[in-house]
Protein backbone atom coordinates (compact mmCIF):
# COMPACT_ATOMS: atom_id res chain seq x y z
CA UNK A 1 0.00 0.00 0.00
CA UNK A 2 1.59 3.38 -0.79
CA UNK A 3 0.98 6.61 1.36
CA UNK A 4 -1.85 8.38 -0.58
CA UNK A 5 -3.67 5.00 -0.49
CA UNK A 6 -2.98 4.22 3.41
CA UNK A 7 -4.32 8.04 3.68
CA UNK A 8 -7.38 7.26 1.84
CA UNK A 9 -7.98 3.88 3.67
CA UNK A 10 -7.23 5.73 7.14
CA UNK A 11 -9.81 8.82 6.43
CA UNK A 12 -12.65 5.79 5.31
CA UNK A 13 -12.30 3.55 8.12
CA UNK A 14 -12.17 6.17 11.00
CA UNK A 15 -16.38 6.37 10.29
CA UNK A 16 -16.77 3.77 10.58
CA UNK A 17 -15.60 2.84 13.87
CA UNK A 18 -13.18 5.38 15.81
CA UNK A 19 -15.08 8.86 14.57
CA UNK A 20 -18.68 7.31 14.00
CA UNK A 21 -20.87 10.04 13.63
CA UNK A 22 -23.63 8.23 15.74
CA UNK A 23 -22.07 5.86 18.14
CA UNK A 24 -19.04 8.44 19.23
CA UNK A 25 -19.81 12.46 17.72
CA UNK A 26 -23.64 11.82 18.42
CA UNK A 27 -24.50 13.50 15.49
CA UNK A 28 -27.40 13.54 13.23
CA UNK A 29 -30.02 12.43 16.27
CA UNK A 30 -33.56 13.54 14.59
CA UNK A 31 -33.07 11.06 11.81
CA UNK A 32 -31.60 8.23 14.19
CA UNK A 33 -34.38 8.99 16.25
CA UNK A 34 -37.42 9.03 14.21
CA UNK A 35 -36.95 6.88 11.18
CA UNK A 36 -35.62 3.78 12.62
CA UNK A 37 -38.55 2.07 13.48
CA UNK A 38 -38.06 -0.54 10.38
CA UNK A 39 -35.06 -1.65 8.83
CA UNK A 40 -36.40 -0.62 5.44
CA UNK A 41 -37.16 2.98 6.38
CA UNK A 42 -33.00 2.92 8.39
CA UNK A 43 -31.48 1.92 5.15
CA UNK A 44 -33.42 4.76 2.67
CA UNK A 45 -32.36 7.38 5.02
CA UNK A 46 -29.37 5.70 5.25
CA UNK A 47 -28.59 5.50 1.27
CA UNK A 48 -29.83 8.97 0.71
CA UNK A 49 -27.92 10.85 3.67
CA UNK A 50 -24.90 8.90 1.97
CA UNK A 51 -25.81 10.25 -1.79
CA UNK A 52 -26.28 13.55 -0.25
CA UNK A 53 -22.81 13.41 1.49
CA UNK A 54 -20.49 11.93 -0.91
CA UNK A 55 -22.14 14.49 -3.34
CA UNK A 56 -21.64 17.83 -1.44
CA UNK A 57 -18.50 16.67 -0.07
CA UNK A 58 -16.77 16.45 -3.65
CA UNK A 59 -18.44 19.44 -4.85
CA UNK A 60 -17.12 21.84 -1.97
CA UNK A 61 -13.56 20.11 -1.98
CA UNK A 62 -14.15 20.93 -5.57
CA UNK A 63 -15.37 24.43 -4.78
CA UNK A 64 -13.33 25.71 -2.18
CA UNK A 65 -10.82 27.81 -3.71
CA UNK A 66 -14.07 30.07 -4.98
CA UNK A 67 -16.08 29.51 -2.02
CA UNK A 68 -16.00 32.79 0.03
CA UNK A 69 -14.90 32.32 3.97
CA UNK A 70 -17.76 34.39 4.84
CA UNK A 71 -20.54 33.12 3.37
CA UNK A 72 -19.16 29.41 3.15
CA UNK A 73 -22.10 27.98 5.50
CA UNK A 74 -24.74 29.08 3.33
CA UNK A 75 -23.12 28.18 -0.15
CA UNK A 76 -22.78 24.65 2.06
CA UNK A 77 -26.33 24.58 2.16
CA UNK A 78 -27.19 25.13 -0.91
CA UNK A 79 -25.04 22.78 -2.08
CA UNK A 80 -26.15 19.95 0.39
CA UNK A 81 -30.00 20.88 -0.20
CA UNK A 82 -29.26 20.65 -4.02
CA UNK A 83 -28.30 16.82 -3.51
CA UNK A 84 -31.05 16.37 -0.82
CA UNK A 85 -33.73 17.59 -3.32
CA UNK A 86 -32.24 15.25 -5.93
CA UNK A 87 -32.94 12.04 -3.51
CA UNK A 88 -35.93 13.50 -2.11
CA UNK A 89 -37.33 13.10 -5.99
CA UNK A 90 -35.70 9.64 -6.78
CA UNK A 91 -37.11 7.85 -3.74
CA UNK A 92 -40.51 9.18 -4.98
CA UNK A 93 -39.82 7.72 -8.30
CA UNK A 94 -38.22 4.83 -7.22
CA UNK A 95 -40.22 3.85 -3.67
CA UNK A 96 -43.01 5.94 -3.06
CA UNK A 97 -44.17 4.05 -0.37
CA UNK A 98 -40.59 4.30 1.86
CA UNK A 99 -41.07 8.30 0.40
CA UNK A 100 -44.22 8.62 1.93
CA UNK A 101 -43.16 6.57 5.05
CA UNK A 102 -39.58 8.90 5.66
CA UNK A 103 -42.05 12.20 5.12
CA UNK A 104 -40.64 15.43 6.61
CA UNK A 105 -37.15 13.68 7.01
CA UNK A 106 -36.08 13.04 4.12
CA UNK A 107 -36.11 17.28 3.58
CA UNK A 108 -34.56 17.81 6.82
CA UNK A 109 -31.36 15.85 5.67
CA UNK A 110 -29.79 19.37 4.56
CA UNK A 111 -30.03 19.85 8.92
CA UNK A 112 -28.15 16.85 9.87
CA UNK A 113 -24.80 18.23 11.78
CA UNK A 114 -22.96 15.55 10.36
CA UNK A 115 -23.46 16.64 6.98
CA UNK A 116 -22.73 20.36 7.38
CA UNK A 117 -20.00 19.39 10.07
CA UNK A 118 -18.02 17.46 7.61
CA UNK A 119 -17.95 20.01 4.75
CA UNK A 120 -16.92 22.36 7.31
CA UNK A 121 -14.56 20.63 9.10
CA UNK A 122 -13.40 18.08 6.21
CA UNK A 123 -14.43 18.95 2.69
CA UNK A 124 -13.35 22.74 2.61
CA UNK A 125 -9.57 21.65 3.50
CA UNK A 126 -9.27 18.82 2.05
CA UNK A 127 -8.90 17.15 -1.83
CA UNK A 128 -11.57 16.50 -3.38
CA UNK A 129 -10.27 12.21 -2.88
CA UNK A 130 -9.63 12.55 0.60
CA UNK A 131 -13.09 14.73 0.87
CA UNK A 132 -15.23 11.62 -1.03
CA UNK A 133 -12.95 8.94 1.02
CA UNK A 134 -14.14 10.77 4.08
CA UNK A 135 -17.43 11.22 3.21
CA UNK A 136 -17.88 7.64 2.03
CA UNK A 137 -17.03 6.32 5.53
CA UNK A 138 -18.91 8.80 7.16
CA UNK A 139 -22.02 7.86 5.58
CA UNK A 140 -21.39 4.45 6.06
CA UNK A 141 -20.42 4.25 9.67
CA UNK A 142 -24.29 6.34 9.40
CA UNK A 143 -25.64 3.66 7.32
CA UNK A 144 -24.25 0.98 10.12
CA UNK A 145 -25.84 2.68 12.97
CA UNK A 146 -29.15 2.99 11.20
CA UNK A 147 -29.43 0.19 10.08
CA UNK A 148 -28.33 -1.62 14.06
CA UNK A 149 -30.96 0.59 15.23
CA UNK A 150 -33.72 -0.06 12.85
CA UNK A 151 -33.14 -3.53 13.30
CA UNK A 152 -33.44 -3.74 16.42
CA UNK A 153 -36.67 -1.75 16.85
CA UNK A 154 -37.92 -3.88 13.79
CA UNK A 155 -37.33 -7.37 15.37
CA UNK A 156 -38.22 -6.57 18.79
CA UNK A 157 -41.13 -4.42 17.91
CA UNK A 158 -43.04 -6.37 14.96
CA UNK A 159 -41.34 -9.75 15.22
CA UNK A 160 -39.93 -8.95 11.53
CA UNK A 161 -36.60 -7.73 9.54
CA UNK A 162 -37.44 -6.39 6.30
CA UNK A 163 -40.94 -6.84 6.62
CA UNK A 164 -40.10 -11.01 6.58
CA UNK A 165 -41.64 -12.46 9.66
CA UNK A 166 -39.33 -14.22 11.76
CA UNK A 167 -40.84 -15.55 14.58
CA UNK A 168 -44.61 -16.41 13.62
CA UNK A 169 -47.84 -15.53 15.01
CA UNK A 170 -47.33 -16.44 18.80
CA UNK A 171 -44.52 -13.19 18.81
CA UNK A 172 -45.63 -10.86 21.28
CA UNK A 173 -44.58 -6.96 19.57
CA UNK A 174 -42.78 -4.77 22.01
CA UNK A 175 -45.38 -1.90 21.06
CA UNK A 176 -42.62 0.45 23.25
CA UNK A 177 -39.94 -0.42 20.40
CA UNK A 178 -42.45 1.24 17.45
CA UNK A 179 -42.84 3.94 19.08
CA UNK A 180 -40.29 7.15 19.95
CA UNK A 181 -39.59 5.84 23.97
CA UNK A 182 -37.94 3.17 22.07
CA UNK A 183 -35.60 4.56 19.83
CA UNK A 184 -34.11 6.66 22.70
CA UNK A 185 -33.97 3.06 25.06
CA UNK A 186 -32.22 1.40 21.94
CA UNK A 187 -29.97 4.17 20.96
CA UNK A 188 -29.29 4.68 24.80
CA UNK A 189 -28.14 1.17 25.17
CA UNK A 190 -26.09 0.93 21.89
CA UNK A 191 -24.61 4.02 23.24
CA UNK A 192 -23.88 2.47 26.47
CA UNK A 193 -22.12 -1.01 25.05
CA UNK A 194 -20.08 1.58 22.50
CA UNK A 195 -18.63 3.49 25.62
CA UNK A 196 -18.05 0.05 27.07
CA UNK A 197 -16.34 -1.65 24.50
CA UNK A 198 -13.94 1.74 24.21
CA UNK A 199 -13.22 1.39 27.84
CA UNK A 200 -11.88 -2.15 28.16
CA UNK A 201 -10.03 -1.47 24.73
CA UNK A 202 -8.55 1.32 26.38
CA UNK A 203 -7.96 -0.42 29.87
CA UNK A 204 -6.31 -2.76 27.54
CA UNK A 205 -4.11 -1.19 25.64
CA UNK A 206 -2.91 0.76 29.27
CA UNK A 207 -2.03 -2.64 30.31
CA UNK A 208 -0.29 -3.73 27.42
CA UNK A 209 1.87 -0.46 27.56
CA UNK A 210 2.72 -0.88 31.05
CA UNK A 211 3.83 -4.80 30.20
CA UNK A 212 6.14 -4.00 27.57
CA UNK A 213 7.67 -1.47 30.22
CA UNK A 214 8.05 -3.41 32.71
CA UNK A 215 10.11 -5.70 30.24
CA UNK A 216 12.36 -3.73 29.13
CA UNK B 1 -5.92 -9.99 60.40
CA UNK B 2 -9.42 -10.08 61.72
CA UNK B 3 -10.02 -8.57 65.02
CA UNK B 4 -12.08 -10.90 67.60
CA UNK B 5 -14.87 -9.01 69.75
CA UNK B 6 -12.84 -6.85 72.30
CA UNK B 7 -13.10 -6.91 75.90
CA UNK B 8 -13.33 -3.55 76.06
CA UNK B 9 -14.69 -1.14 73.25
CA UNK B 10 -12.88 2.73 73.31
CA UNK B 11 -15.05 4.51 70.59
CA UNK B 12 -15.72 8.26 70.25
CA UNK B 13 -19.00 9.75 71.18
CA UNK B 14 -21.69 9.76 70.03
CA UNK B 15 -22.82 6.49 71.86
CA UNK B 16 -26.08 6.80 70.82
CA UNK B 17 -27.00 4.59 68.46
CA UNK B 18 -30.04 5.23 65.75
CA UNK B 19 -31.31 1.50 64.65
CA UNK B 20 -32.34 2.76 61.10
CA UNK B 21 -30.08 1.34 58.67
CA UNK B 22 -31.15 0.59 54.92
CA UNK B 23 -31.76 -3.02 55.28
CA UNK B 24 -34.26 -2.63 58.87
CA UNK B 25 -35.75 -0.14 56.96
CA UNK B 26 -36.32 -2.31 53.40
CA UNK B 27 -37.20 -5.28 56.09
CA UNK B 28 -39.97 -3.19 57.36
CA UNK B 29 -41.50 -2.29 54.25
CA UNK B 30 -41.12 -6.10 53.30
CA UNK B 31 -43.09 -6.72 56.44
CA UNK B 32 -45.90 -3.71 56.23
CA UNK B 33 -46.60 -5.65 52.34
CA UNK B 34 -46.65 -9.25 53.69
CA UNK B 35 -50.78 -8.58 54.34
CA UNK B 36 -51.42 -6.85 51.38
CA UNK B 37 -49.27 -9.95 49.36
CA UNK B 38 -51.07 -12.38 51.30
CA UNK B 39 -54.20 -10.87 50.47
CA UNK B 40 -53.17 -11.10 46.64
CA UNK B 41 -52.54 -14.90 47.11
CA UNK B 42 -56.01 -15.34 48.70
CA UNK B 43 -57.97 -13.72 46.12
CA UNK B 44 -55.91 -14.68 42.91
CA UNK B 45 -54.27 -18.20 44.07
CA UNK B 46 -51.01 -19.13 42.53
CA UNK B 47 -51.16 -16.68 40.13
CA UNK B 48 -49.81 -14.42 42.26
CA UNK B 49 -46.97 -16.47 43.35
CA UNK B 50 -45.76 -17.07 40.31
CA UNK B 51 -46.09 -13.16 39.13
CA UNK B 52 -44.56 -11.88 41.56
CA UNK B 53 -42.01 -14.72 42.27
CA UNK B 54 -40.89 -13.84 38.32
CA UNK B 55 -40.77 -10.11 38.64
CA UNK B 56 -38.83 -10.84 42.18
CA UNK B 57 -36.13 -13.05 39.97
CA UNK B 58 -35.77 -10.46 37.29
CA UNK B 59 -35.02 -7.84 39.73
CA UNK B 60 -32.36 -10.21 42.33
CA UNK B 61 -30.76 -11.62 39.09
CA UNK B 62 -30.35 -8.23 37.44
CA UNK B 63 -28.97 -7.09 40.34
CA UNK B 64 -26.60 -9.62 40.94
CA UNK B 65 -25.58 -9.45 37.27
CA UNK B 66 -24.67 -5.43 36.71
CA UNK B 67 -23.58 -4.86 40.36
CA UNK B 68 -19.54 -5.16 41.31
CA UNK B 69 -18.47 -7.74 42.79
CA UNK B 70 -16.80 -5.89 45.82
CA UNK B 71 -20.27 -4.12 46.66
CA UNK B 72 -22.40 -7.13 45.47
CA UNK B 73 -23.09 -8.77 48.95
CA UNK B 74 -23.90 -4.94 50.73
CA UNK B 75 -26.09 -4.06 47.68
CA UNK B 76 -28.40 -7.36 47.83
CA UNK B 77 -28.33 -8.08 51.64
CA UNK B 78 -30.21 -4.12 51.91
CA UNK B 79 -33.19 -5.89 50.29
CA UNK B 80 -34.23 -3.34 47.85
CA UNK B 81 -33.70 -4.90 45.04
CA UNK B 82 -36.21 -7.44 47.00
CA UNK B 83 -38.65 -4.75 47.35
CA UNK B 84 -38.50 -3.87 43.98
CA UNK B 85 -39.20 -6.77 42.43
CA UNK B 86 -42.25 -6.95 45.09
CA UNK B 87 -43.65 -3.84 44.66
CA UNK B 88 -44.03 -4.27 40.94
CA UNK B 89 -45.15 -7.71 41.55
CA UNK B 90 -47.74 -6.36 43.23
CA UNK B 91 -48.89 -3.86 40.69
CA UNK B 92 -49.12 -6.39 37.83
CA UNK B 93 -52.57 -8.10 36.61
CA UNK B 94 -53.01 -11.89 37.86
CA UNK B 95 -52.71 -13.27 34.38
CA UNK B 96 -49.93 -11.41 33.39
CA UNK B 97 -47.54 -14.12 31.89
CA UNK B 98 -44.40 -15.14 33.76
CA UNK B 99 -41.23 -14.00 30.98
CA UNK B 100 -43.02 -10.48 30.61
CA UNK B 101 -43.25 -10.00 35.08
CA UNK B 102 -39.42 -11.28 34.82
CA UNK B 103 -38.67 -8.47 31.89
CA UNK B 104 -40.20 -6.43 33.98
CA UNK B 105 -38.04 -6.31 37.01
CA UNK B 106 -35.18 -6.58 34.73
CA UNK B 107 -35.97 -2.99 33.32
CA UNK B 108 -36.91 -1.75 36.91
CA UNK B 109 -33.82 -2.75 38.10
CA UNK B 110 -31.76 -2.47 35.12
CA UNK B 111 -33.07 0.80 33.90
CA UNK B 112 -34.48 2.10 36.94
CA UNK B 113 -31.88 1.77 39.46
CA UNK B 114 -28.16 0.17 38.86
CA UNK B 115 -27.84 2.66 35.23
CA UNK B 116 -28.10 5.50 37.53
CA UNK B 117 -25.86 4.38 39.85
CA UNK B 118 -27.27 2.20 42.27
CA UNK B 119 -29.42 2.62 45.70
CA UNK B 120 -30.44 6.24 46.20
CA UNK B 121 -28.90 8.04 42.69
CA UNK B 122 -31.81 6.85 40.44
CA UNK B 123 -34.35 9.96 39.93
CA UNK B 124 -37.60 7.50 39.21
CA UNK B 125 -39.67 4.78 41.31
CA UNK B 126 -37.68 1.88 40.42
CA UNK B 127 -40.82 -0.35 40.61
CA UNK B 128 -42.78 2.38 38.76
CA UNK B 129 -40.18 2.38 35.70
CA UNK B 130 -40.88 -1.44 35.08
CA UNK B 131 -44.54 -0.69 35.18
CA UNK B 132 -44.18 1.80 32.50
CA UNK B 133 -42.15 -0.16 30.26
CA UNK B 134 -44.54 -3.25 30.51
CA UNK B 135 -47.54 -1.18 30.06
CA UNK B 136 -46.10 0.45 26.91
CA UNK B 137 -45.11 -2.41 25.37
CA UNK B 138 -47.59 -5.27 26.02
CA UNK B 139 -50.58 -2.82 26.65
CA UNK B 140 -52.89 -5.83 25.89
CA UNK B 141 -51.70 -8.30 28.44
CA UNK B 142 -51.24 -5.77 31.15
CA UNK B 143 -54.57 -4.55 30.72
CA UNK B 144 -55.76 -7.70 30.82
CA UNK B 145 -57.60 -8.62 34.38
CA UNK B 146 -58.94 -11.65 35.64
CA UNK B 147 -61.53 -12.39 38.19
CA UNK B 148 -60.81 -12.71 41.90
CA UNK B 149 -62.85 -15.58 42.65
CA UNK B 150 -61.56 -18.48 41.44
CA UNK B 151 -60.15 -21.70 43.34
CA UNK B 152 -56.28 -20.91 44.94
CA UNK B 153 -54.86 -23.95 42.80
CA UNK B 154 -56.39 -22.29 39.08
CA UNK B 155 -53.66 -22.38 36.68
CA UNK B 156 -54.15 -19.13 34.59
CA UNK B 157 -53.03 -20.65 31.28
CA UNK B 158 -51.41 -17.17 30.09
CA UNK B 159 -49.17 -17.22 33.17
CA UNK B 160 -47.45 -20.19 30.94
CA UNK B 161 -46.82 -18.25 27.68
CA UNK B 162 -43.34 -19.42 26.40
CA UNK B 163 -41.19 -16.31 26.40
CA UNK B 164 -41.87 -13.75 23.54
CA UNK B 165 -45.29 -15.08 22.85
CA UNK B 166 -48.71 -14.42 24.38
CA UNK B 167 -52.16 -15.84 23.86
CA UNK B 168 -55.33 -13.48 23.93
CA UNK B 169 -57.82 -14.85 26.00
CA UNK B 170 -61.51 -13.93 25.70
CA UNK B 171 -64.48 -15.32 28.77
CA UNK B 172 -62.74 -14.82 32.24
CA UNK B 173 -61.50 -11.50 31.85
CA UNK B 174 -63.49 -8.70 34.16
CA UNK B 175 -62.77 -4.85 34.17
CA UNK B 176 -61.25 -2.96 37.15
CA UNK B 177 -63.54 -1.14 39.28
CA UNK B 178 -62.17 1.85 37.69
CA UNK B 179 -62.68 0.79 34.42
CA UNK B 180 -66.41 -0.37 35.37
CA UNK B 181 -66.81 3.11 36.22
CA UNK B 182 -65.18 5.10 33.47
CA UNK B 183 -66.30 2.78 30.55
CA UNK B 184 -70.00 1.52 31.70
CA UNK B 185 -70.52 3.76 34.79
CA UNK B 186 -71.37 0.95 37.05
CA UNK B 187 -70.20 1.70 41.06
CA UNK B 188 -68.62 -1.22 42.78
CA UNK B 189 -69.62 -1.21 46.09
CA UNK B 190 -67.17 0.09 48.97
CA UNK B 191 -66.82 -2.82 51.01
CA UNK B 192 -65.87 -5.09 47.89
CA UNK B 193 -63.32 -2.20 47.36
CA UNK B 194 -62.10 -1.84 51.04
CA UNK B 195 -61.50 -5.97 51.13
CA UNK B 196 -60.27 -6.60 48.23
CA UNK B 197 -62.76 -8.60 46.56
CA UNK B 198 -62.37 -6.94 43.15
CA UNK B 199 -60.29 -7.81 40.15
CA UNK B 200 -57.03 -5.63 39.65
CA UNK B 201 -53.68 -5.52 39.96
CA UNK B 202 -52.20 -8.39 42.67
CA UNK B 203 -51.55 -6.15 45.46
CA UNK B 204 -54.12 -3.08 44.87
CA UNK B 205 -57.45 -4.42 45.57
CA UNK B 206 -57.56 -4.54 49.42
CA UNK B 207 -57.72 -1.44 50.83
CA UNK B 208 -57.76 -2.09 54.56
CA UNK B 209 -54.61 -4.13 54.25
CA UNK B 210 -52.60 -1.73 52.73
CA UNK B 211 -53.70 0.90 54.88
CA UNK B 212 -52.83 -1.95 57.74
CA UNK B 213 -49.08 -1.98 56.52
CA UNK B 214 -49.01 1.93 56.19
CA UNK B 215 -49.79 2.32 60.06
CA UNK B 216 -47.11 0.16 61.31
CA UNK B 217 -44.53 1.88 58.69
CA UNK B 218 -45.81 5.09 60.61
CA UNK B 219 -45.11 3.51 63.64
CA UNK B 220 -41.73 2.40 62.94
CA UNK B 221 -40.97 5.63 61.62
CA UNK B 222 -40.06 4.60 58.43
CA UNK B 223 -42.39 6.63 56.43
CA UNK B 224 -42.80 10.83 55.82
CA UNK B 225 -46.82 10.54 56.90
CA UNK B 226 -47.18 14.00 55.18
CA UNK B 227 -46.47 12.29 51.93
CA UNK B 228 -49.43 9.76 51.84
CA UNK B 229 -51.91 11.92 53.51
CA UNK B 230 -51.07 15.06 51.40
CA UNK B 231 -51.73 12.41 48.12
CA UNK B 232 -54.94 11.01 49.77
CA UNK B 233 -56.22 14.21 50.77
CA UNK B 234 -56.62 16.18 47.76
CA UNK B 235 -58.00 12.87 45.89
CA UNK B 236 -60.51 13.26 48.28
CA UNK B 237 -61.03 17.36 48.21
CA UNK B 238 -60.68 17.02 44.33
CA UNK B 239 -63.34 14.79 43.71
CA UNK B 240 -65.53 16.18 46.24
CA UNK B 241 -65.53 19.39 44.52
CA UNK B 242 -65.71 17.80 40.99
CA UNK B 243 -68.53 15.91 42.23
CA UNK B 244 -70.32 19.07 43.41
CA UNK B 245 -70.36 19.50 39.36
CA UNK B 246 -72.02 16.50 38.61
CA UNK B 247 -72.57 13.50 40.94
CA UNK B 248 -73.82 10.99 38.01
CA UNK B 249 -70.41 11.44 36.00
CA UNK B 250 -67.66 11.74 38.73
CA UNK B 251 -66.76 9.05 40.53
CA UNK B 252 -67.40 9.75 44.96
CA UNK B 253 -64.33 10.68 47.20
CA UNK B 254 -64.12 7.82 48.84
CA UNK B 255 -64.51 5.49 45.69
CA UNK B 256 -62.01 7.29 44.38
CA UNK B 257 -59.66 6.61 46.99
CA UNK B 258 -60.15 2.62 47.45
CA UNK B 259 -60.13 1.83 43.87
CA UNK B 260 -57.25 1.49 41.50
CA UNK B 261 -53.85 1.28 42.59
CA UNK B 262 -54.08 4.70 44.48
CA UNK B 263 -53.31 3.24 48.82
CA UNK B 264 -50.53 1.37 47.46
CA UNK B 265 -48.86 4.06 45.51
CA UNK B 266 -49.46 6.75 47.77
CA UNK B 267 -48.42 4.71 50.83
CA UNK B 268 -44.95 2.51 49.37
CA UNK B 269 -44.03 4.05 46.07
CA UNK B 270 -44.50 7.91 46.69
CA UNK B 271 -42.99 7.62 49.89
CA UNK B 272 -39.57 5.96 48.54
CA UNK B 273 -37.17 8.23 50.37
CA UNK B 274 -34.68 8.43 47.36
CA UNK B 275 -37.65 9.85 44.63
CA UNK B 276 -39.41 12.38 46.93
CA UNK B 277 -38.64 15.51 48.17
CA UNK B 278 -36.82 16.01 51.46
CA UNK B 279 -38.08 19.07 52.65
CA UNK B 280 -41.56 19.33 54.79
CA UNK B 281 -42.88 21.98 52.13
CA UNK B 282 -41.79 20.09 49.36
CA UNK B 283 -43.75 17.06 50.45
CA UNK B 284 -46.68 18.52 50.73
CA UNK B 285 -46.01 20.39 47.07
CA UNK B 286 -45.33 16.55 45.83
CA UNK B 287 -48.18 14.99 47.54
CA UNK B 288 -50.68 17.38 45.99
CA UNK B 289 -48.90 17.35 42.86
CA UNK B 290 -49.37 13.37 42.63
CA UNK B 291 -53.02 13.78 44.15
CA UNK B 292 -53.98 16.55 41.66
CA UNK B 293 -52.56 14.48 39.14
CA UNK B 294 -54.05 11.52 39.53
CA UNK B 295 -57.51 12.73 39.32
CA UNK B 296 -57.17 14.88 36.68
CA UNK B 297 -55.82 11.44 34.48
CA UNK B 298 -58.64 9.33 35.45
CA UNK B 299 -61.55 11.84 35.39
CA UNK B 300 -60.18 13.25 32.21
CA UNK B 301 -57.78 11.37 30.88
CA UNK B 302 -58.02 8.17 28.10
CA UNK B 303 -57.04 5.94 31.05
CA UNK B 304 -59.13 4.84 33.45
CA UNK B 305 -56.10 4.86 36.28
CA UNK B 306 -53.33 7.00 36.51
CA UNK B 307 -51.24 6.32 39.52
CA UNK B 308 -48.24 5.13 37.98
CA UNK B 309 -47.49 8.16 35.74
CA UNK B 310 -48.67 10.65 38.55
CA UNK B 311 -45.81 9.46 40.55
CA UNK B 312 -43.44 8.87 38.11
CA UNK B 313 -43.86 12.72 36.94
CA UNK B 314 -43.65 14.06 40.50
CA UNK B 315 -40.69 11.96 40.83
CA UNK B 316 -39.04 14.00 37.92
CA UNK B 317 -39.61 17.41 39.55
CA UNK B 318 -38.63 16.27 42.53
CA UNK B 319 -35.57 17.59 42.21
CA UNK B 320 -36.66 21.41 41.46
CA UNK B 321 -39.08 20.95 44.16
CA UNK B 322 -36.50 20.45 46.63
CA UNK B 323 -34.28 23.21 45.01
CA UNK B 324 -36.94 25.77 45.51
CA UNK B 325 -38.11 24.84 49.01
CA UNK B 326 -34.58 25.06 50.78
CA UNK B 327 -35.34 25.81 54.00
CA UNK B 328 -34.03 29.68 55.83
CA UNK B 329 -29.69 28.26 57.25
CA UNK B 330 -30.46 29.51 60.58
CA UNK B 331 -28.35 32.78 61.43
CA UNK B 332 -28.72 33.78 57.79
CA UNK B 333 -31.65 36.69 56.32
CA UNK B 334 -33.84 36.07 53.91
CA UNK B 335 -32.72 36.02 50.39
CA UNK B 336 -28.98 34.89 52.06
CA UNK B 337 -29.20 31.39 50.36
CA UNK B 338 -27.93 31.75 47.37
Amino acid sequence: MTESENRDYNEFIKGIWRDNPVFVQVLGMCPMLAVTNSAINAIAMGGATLFVLVGSSFLVAAFKKWIPKQVRISCFIIIIATFVTIADYTLLALVPVVHKELGAFIPLIVANCMILGRQEAFASKNTVRLAVMDALGMSTGFVIALFTLGAVREILGAGSLFGIDLFGAAWEPWVIMILPPGGFLTLGLILLVFNWMTQRKQMFMEKVAEAQRSDS
Amino acid sequence: MKQRDPELLLQHAPFLRQGMTTPTAMGDVLIALTPATLAGLWYFGISAVLVIGASIAGAVLTEIAFIGTERRGESLLDGSGLLTGLLLGLTLPPGLPMWMAFLGGVIALGLGKVIWGGLGNNLFNPALVGRAFLLATFPIAMTTWTTPDEAFWTFRATNFDIPFTYTEVDGITAATPLGLMKFEQQVMPLSNLFMGSTSGSLGETSGLLLILGGIYLYIRRDLDWRVPVSILLTVLVFSATLGLFDSERFPTPLFSVFSGGLLLGAIYMATDPVTSPTTPTGTWIFGIGIGLLVVLIRVFGGMPEGVMYAILLMNAATPLIDRFTQPRVFGHMRGDND
